[in-house]
């Protein structure tokens, strides 16, 4: 195995030093390291976090390997600064049994780019009906902790409470999309000034909200883990804050476009900001910013959703929900928290990372930068600005939001325990 | 004027004002003459693309088309290629093969002609779209309020009934209030969009205190599957608390006028006596339609050619 030394780079933005990675580990951290044999990474003024983390990603992959597949994915993950992904279970066939999610996380093994970690189906065929084998997909040689349902709600609450209790078993945890489906039928963006001007039917905050107060009760109640997929409104960040104060076991996400993107977008009519829950208003973005720079909420998740074209070039009530977001995660968190001082480069690495792979129960990502641990590492420029182009992504798919805006930040290397997935900006494998 | 006209706001006063001179010119260029025909669009070509039935508006701009000279394809989506998954875009791409120098689309998706103007480099009209818009509708409107009332500027005009899922009261709403002309819009809670205290337009729920202080009312079609979702408990009690009787018209000004986009729910938003009434402008609204539309296709598509 190589062995890699990054020469000057300044760990969650503090003195450079040098790092020696070696047989997948960092072996050494100081100044002026000398290692015979070893490949040399220029690392001048790089920032270096630990390999970044996603709790929501789309890959597609059983079922639509048109619009992405592993591979693609996880290549779009490390180009991105990532080294581990989780893999929505809203696959074709679904991710509902120990076979299909032993499938994907082998197909993540073989593309060998990040660690693809599968997220198994709450309910048989993510139909709400009855629960899936979760422990079969938990013991699996996946090793499932997070189950979802997303981009259906677990509506039914008793059926929510088995679930939160059953995965207590094995320490998993239920990853809940907020969406109360009576409040949603035929929603198309989020329910406000816009959409009354644009014809198009809302997705109200309150559906996002009572499912999430909802949630965090029932939590509280059987004493189990909840993650929140996407929270999207000023509202939810207000009850996770309360819930918290109270030691309910909750955690949440929040992706980059909801932190950067407005209901106006929608303006547009373009289907590429079509997404759910919906893009949402100014205050709302202003709360989840709040909300992440003080720890209410705990992680971005992208919700990475590639779509072929002919399900986004059309007309915005029939096209398909989702945007492509790994890619650009840092940058906009770059964008939105960083620059504007509300979150320090060890601020990237707890809400990118170490909690994360915390709420995943992935025990080598997210660990400190020191001698001992395993070397998942990112090293990124945080100064350089580019116009995102979308026909220049990794990712199968075009559905970028960010097509035509600058955003700062670029990755210059990833290393998944110590192999160099991205170099010098670019995969290498 | 702009390429297209896809919403009423694309219109701003100079523009719409032209448009209602021009109708109006149109108008009295046809008066008398035995053939009801102008040259002016002579060569041109103007693609009807309706993806919802929609006979009245259809028939509207293809009358309006055939009188400005123009050559007329009517594309109806059921029985052509659309119905056999052809994408919105093919159809734009094969429209723009085909020369068409104008696309008046109907669709049942909100914002579906935005996305066609971005794929065709003739103009685009709204015929309709979804919940969204009916710019021409509007201008149809405005049209019969000035030439009834003779102004725009300060008229009272009350629009009634389901604004929620209304593409008229959208486009009469920003037209009206760029013309001068104060809205108000009443009607149950359930039926008005979150969002409508944004519209520059008063909002009731009380029909009864606003009549007495309205120069126009304008009926919306009511559509009776609403109460299946619970926008309201009956057609009954609908009727009886937003419809338009008798009893409510004689608590109009004199000169008040009641207008109605159609088709009508007779018995439901209107009783039959009030729709009939000489206070009625429905008909008219009809011949209106034509003289309007053919002053947009004019004005849109009749510059030199580009």
């Amino acid at each position: 195995m190589t062995t890699h030394l990054i020469k000057g780079a300044r760990p969650l933005g503090g003195d450079a030093v040098d790092i020696l990675v070696e047989d997948g580990r960092i072996a050494a951290i100081g100044d002026s390291l000398a290692a015979t044999g070893a490949e040399v990474v220029e690392a001048g003024g790089l920032i270096a976090l630990p390999g970044l983390v996603d709790l929501h990603t789309h890959l597609r992959e059983p079922g639509r390997e048109d619009a992405e597949t592993v591979e693609t994915g996880s290549r779009a993950a490390a180009l991105g600064g990532f080294t581990a992904v989780h893999a929505m279970a809203n696959t074709d066939p679904v991710a509902d049994t120990a076979g299909v999610v032993e499938q994907v996380w082998r197909l993540g093994q073989e593309a060998g780019l990040v660690d693809v970690v599968p997220v198994g189906a709450v309910t048989v065929g993510l139909k709400g009906e009855r629960l899936a084998e979760l422990g079969a997909m938990a013991d699996s040689a996946a090793r499932v902790r997070v189950f979802s349902d997303d981009g259906h709600c677990v509506s039914d609450p008793a059926l929510m409470r088995r679930a939160l209790e059953y995965v207590k078993a094995f320490d998993g945890v239920v990853a809940q999309h907020a969406e109360e489906p009576r409040l949603t039928v035929g929603a198309q963006m989020h329910e406000g000034d816009r959409s009354a001007r644009l014809g198009l039917t809302g997705w109200p905050a309150a559906a996002e909200e009572a499912i999430i107060a909802r949630d965090v009760l029932l939590a509280e109640h059987v004493g189990a883990r909840l993650h929140l997929c996407h929270v999207s409104t000023a509202g939810s960040v207000e009850i996770l804050r309360w819930a918290k104060s109270r030691g309910v076991q909750v955690t949440a996400e929040v992706t980059p476009h909801h932190l950067l993107l407005t209901d106006a977008c929608a303006e547009s009519y373009d289907p590429v900001f079509k997404v759910n829950p919906p893009l949402r208003t100014e205050a709302d973005i202003e709360a989840l910013r709040a909300g992440l720079a003080d720890g209410t909420i705990d992680a971005v998740g992208t919700d990475h959703a590639p779509h072929a074209v002919e399900d986004k070039e059309s007309e915005w009530a029939q096209a398909r929900p989702g945007m492509l977001g790994l890619e650009q995660a840092l940058s906009v968190v770059i964008e939105t928290m960083v620059e504007p001082g509300r979150l320090d480069w060890a601020g990237v690495a707890d809400r990118m990372s170490v909690r994360p792979a915390q709420i995943g129960r992935l025990a080598e990502h997210g660990r400190p930068i020191a001698p001992g641990e395993p070397a998942n590492l990112v090293l990124l420029d945080p100064g350089t600005r580019a116009t995102v182009d979308p026909a220049a992504l990794a990712s199968r798919s075009r559905n970028s939001p960010y097509a035509g805006r600058e955003l700062p930040g670029r990755v210059v290397a990833t290393f998944l325990r110590g192999i160099a997935t991205v170099l010098d900006g670019k995969a290498t494998r | 004027m702009k390429r297209h006209l896809l919403e009423a706001a694309d219109l701003d006063r100079d523009d719409a004002t032209l448009v209602l001179d021009t109708a109006a010119q149109i108008e009295q260029a046809l008066a008398g003459r035995e053939v009801k025909k102008l040259p002016t669009l002579r060569g041109r070509t103007v693609v009807n693309l309706f993806y919802e039935d929609s006979t009245r508006t259809r028939i509207s701009f293809e009358l309006a088309a055939k009188r400005l000279s123009a050559d007329v394809i009517n594309f109806s989506a059921k029985g052509s290629s659309v119905s056999k998954g052809e994408s919105l875009k093919d159809t734009a791409l094969t429209l723009e093969a085909m020369g068409a120098d104008g696309v008046v689309v109907r669709h049942s998706a909100s914002g579906a002609p935005h996305r066609l103007a971005n794929w065709v480099r003739g103009s685009v009209v709204n015929a309709g779209d979804g919940t969204h818009e009916h710019p021409t509708q509007a201008l149809l409107d405005a049209y019969t309020i000035r030439h009834r009332l003779g102004r725009l500027d300060g008229v009272r005009v009350t629009i009634v009934g389901d604004v929620l899922h209304s593409r008229v009261a959208r486009s009469n709403v920003v037209l009206l209030q760029t013309l001068g002309a104060e809205v108000t819009l009443v009607a149950p809670p359930t039926l008005l969009p979150v969002g409508v205290g944004s519209w520059p337009a008063e909002v009731g729920y009380d029909l009864d205190a606003v009549l007495p202080k309205s120069d126009v009312v304008m009926m919306l079609r009511v559509q009776g599957e609403r109460m299946n979702a619970s926008f309201f408990p009956s057609a009954r009690e609908y009727s009886r608390r937003y419809g338009l009787d008798a009893r409510r018209m004689a608590a109009l000004p004199d000169d008040a006028i009641v207008m109605h986009p159609g088709p009508m729910n007779r018995g439901m938003e209107i009783a039959a006596e009030v729709a009939d009434s000489v206070r009625s402008t429905i008909v008219e609204q009809v011949a209106n339609g034509v003289s309007v539309r053919m002053a947009v296709l004019y004005l849109l598509l009749g510059g030199a050619a580009q």
